[in-house]
């Protein structure tokens, strides 16, 4: 590839077969109180 | 779906629903204006190609759009919906998980857009938790989280220093609990300063995971709005306290954390200034008030709060290649290790897996629903709790949203914050516009500092 050069790959997609463990924070307990912020939050499955 | 913009020198595009970001050439992103909105991979583009063979040459088109087929086949470009299946069959069964505890209504500081009427809420009457209903709320949360061993207590107010014997009590409390029901309990606090001491400190850094301190950026700003109950400004006596606790955790597992509003639209500074102090993590935030605040935030002011997180993600950016990076809040994505899609589709948990409990026991969707009594759920006292009220939060997603269907930013704000959404429009799934006009502008810019990030090697 030349023309473009790719940050990521298809991660959304992918999280898909992780499933939904629940286990990670909720958005609302770090320093967003007011203006939901939710990509910055970590996966408690990739964060082990 | 893809977006696509400029920004600091770059090209970006955002493949929606793959959640694939690229960094492309100016001949790629004009080959994409010529597609537009949706890639037909039965079309023919060739003749649509040929004026831009007029700005590049034939072997640039050529191997650009070759590599734009690629990208397409390989899923990571002009993606289709792959989650509408899942919302359609979407019937979440949440348990609680996470507990804001208002251990105070009541507050040392008379802050002039404190959403919580300095504390009281609105309700006029202040009061402080006891350790009984701070208990009982534990008791809550165990009962209630099902099998789900991570939870979270957050100590919000008010002020909650003000009470902090208490804050200890149920600390202590949800230990031993958790070590019998197998439930691991990650504690928070949010706190003005105003009581920080070395012992509160020495148990804070001993006990909780994080720890979020009030400061809207330079004297001038936060003593405009932060001031004491006899009208002077706190900042001077905050500040070195704020500094002494960010070093004692290492500057890591905390943020110093501002609101901006109408009469600080140059919050860049105040960022900077943060900065400048030492502090490594930093949050400031949008105020959230009705139109009819003289500092409220409004329509008027989307282009200058717009260019003002553009210089700041610029100023973010030189620190990092200067080798003094610095966290900010709204800044930070991470494109490989993010939350997975259903955390994207439901966001923050507001109502179902979030809630607030009053000094009284009383339970909220969340903290910015307390004292709005139609939206009381129960109470921790008595182990009531509204299904109903909970199933209307557990529905709300993205795609109950109509407003975020065309919006970029979908997977990154999940919908937005469903107490703006109810406050300014009645309604918890029509988000608040005001406030996405501002999360696109953040996420273009954390996306574009990620890329140079990831492009220049830096921290």
């Amino acid at each position: 590839m030349t023309h473009v050069k790719t940050l990521n790959t298809a991660v959304l997609k992918d999280s898909v077969k992780r499933g939904a463990c629940g286990e990670c924070q909720t958005s609302c307990q770090s320093a967003c109180k007011t203006s939901c912020t939710v990509a910055n939050q970590k996966c408690e499955q990739l964060k082990k | 779906m893809v977006h696509k913009y400029k920004l600091m020198g770059l090209n970006i595009v955002m493949d929606i629903y793959s959640g694939a970001v690229h960094i492309v050439d100016d001949c790629f992103y004009d080959i994409m204006d010529v597609i537009g909105g949706e890639f037909d991979k039965t079309a023919d583009y060739s003749e649509k190609l040929v004026p831009l063979k007029t700005k590049y040459s034939e072997k640039e088109v050529a191997e650009s759009f070759a590599e734009l087929k690629k990208l397409v086949d390989e899923e990571q470009l002009y993606t289709d919906d792959f989650y509408a299946d899942i919302a359609a069959k979407w019937n979440k069964k949440s348990v609680v998980k996470a507990l804001c505890l208002h251990i105070a209504h009541d507050c040392n500081l008379r802050c002039k857009y404190c959403f919580a009427s300095t504390g009281d809420y609105h309700q006029g009457r202040r009061g402080l938790m006891s350790a009984e209903v701070g208990k009982a709320a534990i008791d809550f949360v165990i009962k209630n989280s099902g099998t789900r061993r991570n939870i979270e207590i957050d100590y919000f107010g008010g002020e909650p220093l003000m009470n902090f014997g208490v804050v200890k009590e149920i600390t202590e409390y949800a230990k031993a609990e958790g070590a019998k029901h197998n439930k691991n309990f990650r504690f928070t606090i949010t706190t003005n300063g105003v009581l920080l001491n070395d012992e509160i400190k020495a148990y804070v850094n001993e006990n909780m995971s994080n720890i979020v301190l009030s400061l809207d950026g330079t004297k001038e700003t936060n003593d405009r709005m932060r001031v004491r109950v006899d009208g002077k400004g706190c900042y001077d006596q905050i500040v070195p306290k704020f500094i002494d606790i960010a070093e004692s955790r290492n500057q890591d597992n905390y943020y110093v954390r501002g609101t901006f509003t109408a009469e600080n639209l140059h919050f860049a500074d105040d960022v900077m200034h943060m900065a400048d102090l030492g502090f490594l993590q930093t949050s400031v935030e949008p105020v959230v008030a009705p139109e009819s605040e003289s500092y409220a935030l409004t329509e008027e002011h989307l282009e200058t709060v717009c260019a003002e997180y553009e210089k700041l993600a610029k100023l973010y950016i030189d620190r990092r290649r200067e080798g003094r990076p610095f966290n900010f809040f709204h800044f930070m994505i991470d494109l490989n290790q993010g939350p997975c899609v259903v955390k994207r589709l439901s966001g923050c948990g507001a109502g179902h897996e979030y809630i607030a409990v009053t000094p009284e026991g009383d339970i909220y969707p969340c903290h910015q629903f307390v004292g709005n009594t139609d939206f009381k759920m129960g109470s921790v006292m008595t182990g009531e709790f509204d299904e109903n009220i909970k199933s209307t939060f557990e529905k709300s997603n993205i795609y109950t949203k109509p407003d975020c269907s065309e919006c970029f930013a979908k997977f990154y704000c999940s919908g937005g914050c469903s107490a703006n959404a109810f406050n300014f429009n009645n309604d918890i799934n029509k988000p608040y516009k005001l406030a996405c006009e501002f999360e696109r502008k953040r996420v273009e810019c954390a996306i574009a500092i990620e890329a140079i990030k990831a492009m220049e090697g830096l921290q």
